[in-house]
């Protein structure tokens, strides 16, 4: 049984960021909860990596509202998002190769016992992390390189979970992996949601997002174009308003009706 | 509430395989490389590793072996005490210098100037305590300082303006060397004082015999000793550890190793002071770089450095820190060059001696292409290299064949560095 908070984790309210010339994202809400997940979808260059990136910190918003947890805040570089409890786990997985997956999971927070790391404690937790998230792989202590696609991004998914984040951003996780890699992903996904945390899933994979997600909202052209139930809403629909084949106004109000029932 | 009908059906279904899961990572995983417990179960992982091109040493400590074997049917005197120990004294100022490179190499860049800052550090320490008359400790505190800081000027070159280190550090490799040109004047020459403190750090033997079994021993037992009780601690943690037996299979031949090397000294002129030191820099380095955390952005910046800089390390700062290691330690190997021909000359750091220090470290298995290697590779390429100069230097060899030879075995190792990543990456674990 999920259980989902009134007072949304992360809510933008009017949320736009210019680039010189170009508006990347114009009035965007989104609302994500704790124990939910919420697919970004849209095309490419609809705004979905600029709009994990403005709640990430890298591009900070130029109108609009961030509430947190129902406090506006003012997230202006990486580490006010990672204050606030917003872990993002990016396309480019950022794992060292060379290191095992213990150096991975600890790497620039690695736990010491007098100046000397203390690599028991380390390698205590990282399999007590991935035995609760049942994560498998050969073993802590084998170079990341040796791992399968879908094992690195779960690694990377972990580490992103020893900061003890609320919200958790997994920007094209199943891009370039396999079946069985993605659903090793899915079900972590799963897992997350399970556990509490609020995630917002970016994805291309319309599969995907059915699979796990419970709202998916639709950006086109920098613009919001639809906030759907998963359950209720066909993939059509989705897909047309992707691809803007759809009456906005139309979707936006069954998206409404859909929040109001709720 | 629509969101329950979504989930509802999920939840269950998935929290029933979930503790299976769990479960079965703790205990036989069919996809796990799981260790078996014992002695057996190290043997095979042993044949797994060399199946999957993960060669370590092995290929260094075999040819060591082969020069061995080659130069001692060609001379009798290739294998005595007195050659090898000679080797070993001679081979520690390079030694000193590759154990910079080591550092460097981990990062996947390159230091051209080390063989020239070497000169520098000597020179300074020549002007300094024989022209200038400063107390011996001092100069060498200087010196090894200079060091120091031209790699640190190198590094902030590289890290901080952005320029590649290969070009920073060419520059270097001019700089330096007509910086050491000026400072030692027209003459060219400085002698060093024959009895002095950076004469005796080659000129020193331990005379009574048992400062070579001590040290062989405190080295035994502290290995034992420390793999002893980090193995409880992880059984105590329930994390895997290493079978009792593996400990002392590691230990009984790090024993063998020690108590040769301890006799063959004590046969000559006993434990030489500049090997004792060799021995502790290479302990500490290695210390450095596997157990604290500077260590771990090392091979972190090694490994992906866009990876290092999201984790939240300082890129620039461990950078220039590197390279102003590779500085210290080459003026370091330069104070031992100094002292074991008791001079500073023209000639100093210039040559095969930068060749010979990256060689080294190369040979002994670190990994030209960053994140992989340790310092103790900087002790074998260097015995290799040392022990081809020696052994043709019996033989009445000239130096023309010897850099040849010298050549000829470092492309071998970057064959088979080249040829182990190849299997490696087959064997998934590139």
């Amino acid at each position: 049984m999920v259980y989902v908070t009134a007072t949304p984790v992360l809510a933008l309210r009017g949320v736009s960021k210019r680039f010189g010339a170009v508006q990347a994202l114009t009035d965007v809400e989104l609302e994500v909860h704790a124990g939910q997940v919420v697919a970004l979808v849209g095309d490419n260059g609809a705004g979905k990596s600029t709009l994990v990136k403005t709640i990430a910190g890298v591009h900070p918003i130029d109108d609009g509202v961030i509430e947190w947890e129902g406090r506006s805040v003012a997230i202006n570089k990486p580490h006010d998002a990672q204050e606030l409890g917003v872990a993002t786990v990016y396309q480019d997985l950022a794992l060292c190769d060379n290191l095992d997956v213990v150096g991975n999971l600890y790497l620039g927070r690695e736990l010491r016992s007098w100046g000397v790391l203390n690599e028991v404690e380390m390698e205590r937790r990282a399999r007590e992390l991935l035995t609760t998230l049942s994560i498998r792989i050969p073993s802590v202590r084998i170079p990341i390189a040796s791992l399968s696609g879908g094992q690195r991004q779960t690694v990377a998914i972990a580490r992103s979970m020893l900061g003890e984040p609320k919200l958790v951003i997994l920007d094209e996780p199943t891009a370039a992996l396999g079946v069985e890699q993605t659903a090793q992903v899915l079900d972590l996904v799963e897992r997350l949601r399970e556990r509490g945390y609020a995630v917002i899933l970016v994805s291309h994979n319309m599969e995907d997002v059915r699979a796990v997600a419970d709202k998916v909202a639709v950006l086109r052209l920098g613009r919001n174009n639809g906030f759907f139930d998963v359950a209720t809403t066909s993939q059509e629909d989705i897909i047309s308003a992707i691809t803007g084949a759809t009456d906005n106004a139309v979707t936006r109000r069954a998206a409404r009706n859909v929040e109001v029932k709720k | 509430m629509s969101l329950d009908k979504t989930s509802a059906p999920v939840g269950p279904a998935d929290d029933a395989p979930a503790p299976a899961a769990g479960a079965a990572t703790v205990a036989v995983d069919p996809r796990l490389v799981v260790r078996e417990q014992g002695f057996a179960g190290y043997l095979s992982e042993f044949k797994r590793k060399m199946r999957g091109g993960d060669l370590g040493s092995i290929p260094v400590v075999v040819g060591l072996i082969i020069i061995w074997a080659i130069f001692t049917s060609l001379n009798s005197n290739f294998l005595t005490a007195g050659n090898l120990s000679d080797i070993s004294v001679a081979m520690v100022g390079t030694g000193m210098i590759a154990v910079g490179i080591v550092f460097v190499l981990l990062l996947g860049e390159i230091d051209l100037s080390v063989g020239s800052v070497s000169g520098v550090a000597g020179a300074v320490f020549a002007v300094l305590a024989v022209t200038h008359g400063m107390a011996e400790w001092l100069a060498l505190i200087l010196a090894i300082l200079t060091g120091a800081a031209a790699g640190a000027l190198h590094g902030f070159f590289f890290a901080r303006v952005g320029v590649p280190a290969f070009a920073v550090t060419l520059a270097g490799l001019l700089f330096w060397n007509g910086f050491m040109l000026q400072i030692l004047g027209d003459n060219g020459t400085i002698n060093l004082d024959s009895e002095g403190l950076v004469a005796k750090l080659t000129g020193y033997y331990f005379s009574d015999v048992a400062a070579a079994y001590a040290l062989a021993v405190i080295a035994v037992a502290g290995f034992f000793l420390s793999s002893f009780f980090d193995n409880r601690r992880r059984a105590a943690a329930g994390v895997p550890s290493r079978p009792l037996s593996e400990i002392i299979v590691r230990t009984a031949l790090l024993a063998v190793l020690a108590f040769a090397a301890a006799i063959m000294f004590n046969q000559y002129k006993g434990l030489p002071l500049a090997v004792l030191i060799f021995l502790v820099v290479l302990v500490v380095t290695d210390f450095v770089l596997r157990r604290t955390s500077f260590g771990r952005k090392v091979f972190a910046l090694g490994g992906s450095v866009e990876a290092s800089r999201r984790a939240g390390i300082s890129v620039i700062g461990v950078r220039v820190a590197v390279f102003s290691i590779a500085g210290t330690f080459a003026a370091i190997g330069g104070l031992f060059i100094a002292s074991k021909i008791t001079s500073a000359n023209q000639g100093a750091g210039a040559g095969e001696l930068l060749m010979n220090a990256i060689a080294a470290a190369v040979i002994g298995g670190t990994s030209l292409f960053g994140g992989r290697g340790r310092t103790w590779n900087a002790l074998l390429g260097v015995l290799v290299i040392t022990s081809i100069q020696y052994g043709l230097a019996l033989q009445g060899i000239a130096s023309p064949i010897q850099y040849m030879i010298t050549g000829g075995v470092l492309l071998a190792t970057v064959v088979i560095d080249a040829v182990t990543r190849k299997t490696q990456k087959t064997a998934g674990r590139a």
